[in-house]
């Protein structure tokens, strides 16, 4: 599953029009095992009495992957009329069957490559990072022909709700960290959105990120990463440390004090260089 | 549903109990029936400052005990109409209160139609001070303009933000910053800190500021909540606090040195 991009700007941002950023959305996935028009749209209305919250624009990627019967045979067309009609958006295929996946370029579909392994019976929604242009241009394309499908349909859709993927244990906190509070990040990076008040301590097994002034202690890779990293918006720190090294305040006051800075080991002694 | 307002520092002798009388009764001015109740048992100073002193039977203690029923042991106010005092108890300690207890006497309280509570916190974290805070939808941190209060004011933020009910069941309590005996000439001399400092070290919404005044310790010693002398600067950075307090937009006023002082200082240089 492609579930992260890295964050890419345009070049020059005083005439760039646009800049790509990667973004991730929880996504449904609409397995389709049998096709028949009027079961299909029979069902899919049923559904959308039980959820009518859900069938407003909802973003779905179709998956033929359990489909029984002739998948060349089917017009994603259709399917796609039916769907735009109970107020379902098909933005993707996923399917792995060449013939479908014409049909999907031709209706700009994107295309998702197909899965490998046959995600658990229970859990059917998927993430998956999307383009949202996407989702206006298969809307338009898709108001076309119709043709009679032959076989029956059978339609799984899955809970609505957008499922929680833990990708790192990184620990995000957007409030700020007040005195005689200790924050810790066991096994991952600590994020603070907010400033870290002196007498507040957080630590953390990997990198130290705080979006604000760091005034307490800070300190990270505790279970000995020599590789962690500590960066903050401005420097004026009780106590810096990097895997056991450390350094206060008083040292600290010497240089790039109240600065935004990152914090590294090198060779045994910290590091604090100016951040750009 | 009333609305619970906790008046804390963690430093003592910052200002809580007179920011609780004149912001209770300022509340209570503008037609609002509130109640302001002393948490700090063994030490009770409101009644004082409410110049309610001799008129206490019963208090917080014997109501949370079932000793005496909430309406014996209110005491309505002389000044502001729609306050009523909960005096604290002066022969027990701090370990008196329980959570059950006080939020049977908060519900109570709003069952009776009170629209604002202000809890009087005591100074210090332990029980006294958490019994205070934990009920709170709104806390009122009240601090000088010197360092060392600035850093408990950030350790109380901190405990209400974690500790409180609201923090248990996942939400916040909202927060706000009131400094008092703020002398903004010493703030330019550099000898105090300035509300900017302040604000940025505490990151938190600034309620007020109350101008250092001697009106204040004159009040208390007369027993007449300073909101009530419509004269004093102090007074008028108090009704102001209320206004906000109840959703006004007001302008911040006694941050900085008056233009006639700077004018009376140029005239006495050159005389």
């Amino acid at each position: 599953m492609p579930l992260l991009k890295s964050n890419t700007s345009a070049d020059s941002p005083t005439t760039a029009t646009f800049r790509l950023k990667g973004g991730l959305f929880p996504l449904t996935l609409l397995e389709i095992s049998r096709f028949d028009a009027v079961d299909f749209e029979q069902q899919l209305r049923d559904k959308a009495a039980a959820a009518p919250g859900f069938f407003k624009q909802t973003p779905v990627v179709l998956s033929f992957d359990d489909f029984a019967g002739e998948v060349d045979t089917l017009a994603l067309a259709d399917i796609l009329t039916i769907c735009h009609s109970q107020g379902l958006l098909p933005v993707a295929l996923r399917s792995g069957v060449e013939s479908l996946e014409q049909q999907a370029k031709a209706l700009s579909l994107a295309i998702m490559p197909a899965s490998r392994v046959k995600p658990a019976p229970d859990l059917q929604i998927e993430q998956q990072t999307e383009p949202s242009e996407q989702t206006e241009s298969s809307a338009s394309a898709a108001n076309q022909s119709k043709t009679e499908p032959t076989e029956p349909c059978q339609l799984e859709l899955s809970p609505t709700d957008h499922v929680e993927i833990n990708h790192s244990p990184s620990k995000i906190i957007t409030t700020p960290i007040r005195s005689g509070q200790q924050v810790y990040a066991p096994g991952g990076d600590l994020i603070i959105m907010a400033a870290v008040s002196a007498g507040a301590e957080v630590l953390a097994d990997g990198n130290i990120h705080v979006y604000g002034a760091l005034r307490g202690r800070a300190l990270a890779g505790v279970k000995g990463d020599s590789s962690a990293r500590i960066f903050c918006q401005s420097l004026e720190a009780e106590l810096v440390s990097i895997a056991g090294t450390f350094k206060v305040d008083e040292d600290l006051r010497k240089e790039h004090w109240k600065m935004p800075v990152q914090v590294g080991l090198d060779e045994q002694t910290l590091s604090i260089t100016p951040l750009v | 549903m009333a609305k619970i307002i906790v008046v804390t520092s963690g430093k003592g002798g910052v200002g809580k109990t007179t920011t609780s009388a004149a912001i209770s009764s300022g509340i209570a001015m503008r037609g609002h029936k509130t109640a302001v109740i002393d948490f700090d048992i063994g030490l009770r100073n409101l009644d004082i400052i409410m110049n309610c002193e001799r008129r206490v039977v019963y208090d917080f203690v014997n109501v949370i005990n079932g000793e005496a029923n909430l309406r014996q042991a209110l005491i309505k106010d002389k000044r502001a109409e729609n306050l009523y005092i909960l005096p604290a108890s002066q022969t027990r300690d701090k370990d008196a209160l329980s959570v059950e207890g006080v939020e049977r006497v908060l519900k109570e309280l709003a069952d009776d139609g009170f629209e604002y509570i202000i809890c009087d916190s005591p100074a210090g974290i332990e029980h006294g001070a958490f019994m205070a805070m934990y009920f709170a939808d709104m806390a009122i941190v009240v601090a000088n303009p010197e360092v060392s209060s600035v850093r408990d004011s950030d350790r109380i933020l901190g405990i209400l933000q974690s500790k409180s009910r609201r923090a248990e069941q996942g939400e916040r309590v909202e927060e706000c910053l009131l400094l008092t005996r703020y002398n903004p000439e010493r703030v330019e001399k550099g000898e105090m800190l300035g509300v900017k400092d302040v604000e940025e070290i505490l990151a938190t919404k600034l309620l007020g500021v109350i101008p250092e005044s001697e009106t204040v310790l004159k009040a208390s010693n007369q027993g007449i909540p300073v909101i009530h002398d419509k004269e004093s600067p102090a007074g008028q950075a108090y009704s102001d606090a209320v206004a906000r307090i109840l959703g006004e937009e007001v302008e911040h006023r006694f941050m900085s040195v008056e233009q006639k002082g700077l004018f009376q200082r140029l005239f006495r240089r050159s005389a």
